[in-house]
């Protein structure tokens, strides 16, 4: 038993990982078989307990990783590039599944797959096109100082393109897109909520751990590498 | 006063550079006429008259195909840029002048400030062509889109040699600054199209907003870009 509690002591990725498979567990079952089915839109609505939480994850990577990038440009901190690069990475994996599933959701209720109409829609897509491009910068220039910099510059400038697309897209306006949450709290029922809230928090358990993981993997490569040259295998 | 001095010495050397290279301008140039060209043969414009349909709905069809050129010049007027853009900073990399200009004893934001300018008047220089070629080929362009593109050519310059001194650095560079510009110009396009088909100010206000914002962000992590340390 004590031997258990040190290791978790030494590394927290097992802990994490079992919260995550829990988490994500739990919100399934919550999301099949405890949630009402919705009146109007049947079972296809129980699509919003994965598109929802996973879109505000998305959301909250990117953040992440602004955050890191901010970070490694004021305080010079040396991990931060890396894990501002993973959590960006990993906004990417999550903004797909958002527009995955947002465009089921969007076949099965408005009857089509994509809606240039929709504020929300299109916002995602700049900043998933954005934060692609994030990637091609990244590699297309020699690891180093510079390319920490550079990485961090762009990954900040997402951060006011969000707000000024938001704008932007708001003066050409149209409002399709439910509201489910609006200044007088959810519109929905408390167990639709509750049911909201775990899926949520189960993806961000499970971003939290992608992460760890991406992290420990990319250091990981780093000292194998350094290790390599100082031994002076491979090249 | 020195800062004004250095940017002034700096966007003095791009355009005499310009101006005995003959380079840049030229290829903007044909370049817009080209993709004007182009897109008549995408687009139907023009205003021919559909025979059998009532004077209301050939008035709908006007109005659409006006509201496709603006969109169309918007397109070509994005695209010239990145052209100009892409070759922005290429003097500075071929000859190494970017190492110099780095280890220079000035603010290193005027050389961001200087090449924008720079290629600003480039652009400037373009849409005096471009403008009445696209009056003369499709529609008249009113006072409305005139300021629309004003504003517009300072965030695109801002964030376009911004973007641009970020491409260079990598192996990829032309590949690269489409990608890296596009996804940032979005909001000056909604703007830009709005102004012009739209005909609200507020539209012109959200470009003086999109251009204060970036250009402060750009000119403030110019430094971050070019510098290796």
């Amino acid at each position: 038993m004590l031997g258990v509690r040190a290791a978790l002591a030494r590394n927290r990725m097992p802990a994490l990982a079992g919260a995550a498979i829990v988490l994500v567990g739990l919100s399934i079952a919550l999301i099949f078989f405890y949630a009402p089915t919705d009146a109007d839109q049947g079972i296809s609505q129980r699509i919003f307990y994965f598109h929802v939480p996973i879109a505000l994850t998305a959301y909250a990577c990117f953040g992440w990783g602004a955050w890191k990038a901010l970070r490694h440009l004021w305080k010079g901190d040396p991990n931060a590039d890396l894990e501002s690069y993973v959590a960006i990475h990993q906004g990417i994996i999550f903004g797909s599944l958002t527009l995955l599933t947002g465009s089921i959701w969007a076949k099965i209720s408005w009857g089509v797959w994509w809606d240039w109409g929709d504020n929300q829609l299109v916002l995602f897509l700049i900043l998933f096109l954005f934060y692609s491009a994030y990637f091609m910068l990244r590699y297309s220039v020699d690891p180093g100082p510079q390319r920490a910099n550079m990485s961090a510059v762009y990954a900040l400038f997402g951060v006011v393109l969000i707000p000024v697309s938001f704008l932007a897209i708001r003066l050409a306006e149209s409002l399709i897109h439910p509201t489910v949450f609006t200044s007088q709290g959810p519109q929905m029922e408390d167990s639709q909520f509750f049911t909201f809230c775990v899926a949520w928090v189960a993806m961000l358990t499970l971003f939290a751990t992608l992460y760890q993981v991406e992290l420990a993997g990319k250091r990981l490569d780093a000292r194998l590498r350094e290790l390599r040259e100082l031994v002076g295998v491979g090249r | 006063m020195t800062y004004v001095a250095d940017v002034a010495a700096l966007a003095r050397k791009d355009l005499l550079l310009e101006l005995r290279a003959k380079e840049t301008l030229p290829a903007m140039l044909l370049f817009v006429l080209s993709a004007l060209t182009i897109m008549h043969f995408a687009v139907p414009t023009g205003g021919e008259n559909v025979p059998g349909l009532g004077a209301e709905a050939q008035a709908a069809i006007r109005e659409r195909e006006e509201i496709a050129s603006l969109g169309l010049l918007w397109v070509a007027l994005v695209f010239t840029a990145l052209l100009g853009l892409t070759r922005a900073f290429v003097p500075e990399r071929e000859q190494r002048v970017m190492d110099a200009l780095v280890l220079a004893p000035s603010d290193r934001s005027a050389i961001w400030l200087a090449k924008a300018i720079a290629v600003f008047a480039f652009l400037g220089a373009v849409e005096l062509v471009a403008l009445p070629a696209f009056s003369l080929f499709f529609e008249p362009v009113d006072a409305m889109t005139v300021a629309a593109i004003l504003l517009a050519n300072v965030g695109i310059c801002t964030v376009g040699t911004l973007t641009g001194a970020m491409a260079v650095a990598g192996r990829a560079r032309e590949l690269i600054l489409p990608l890296l510009f596009l996804p940032l110009v979005i909001p000056v396009v909604v703007g830009g199209i709005g102004a012009s088909v739209g005909g609200s100010p507020r539209y012109l206000l959200f470009l003086v907003l999109y251009d204060a914002l970036f250009g402060l962000l750009a000119w403030a992590s110019f430094d971050y870009v070019v510098a290796e340390r």
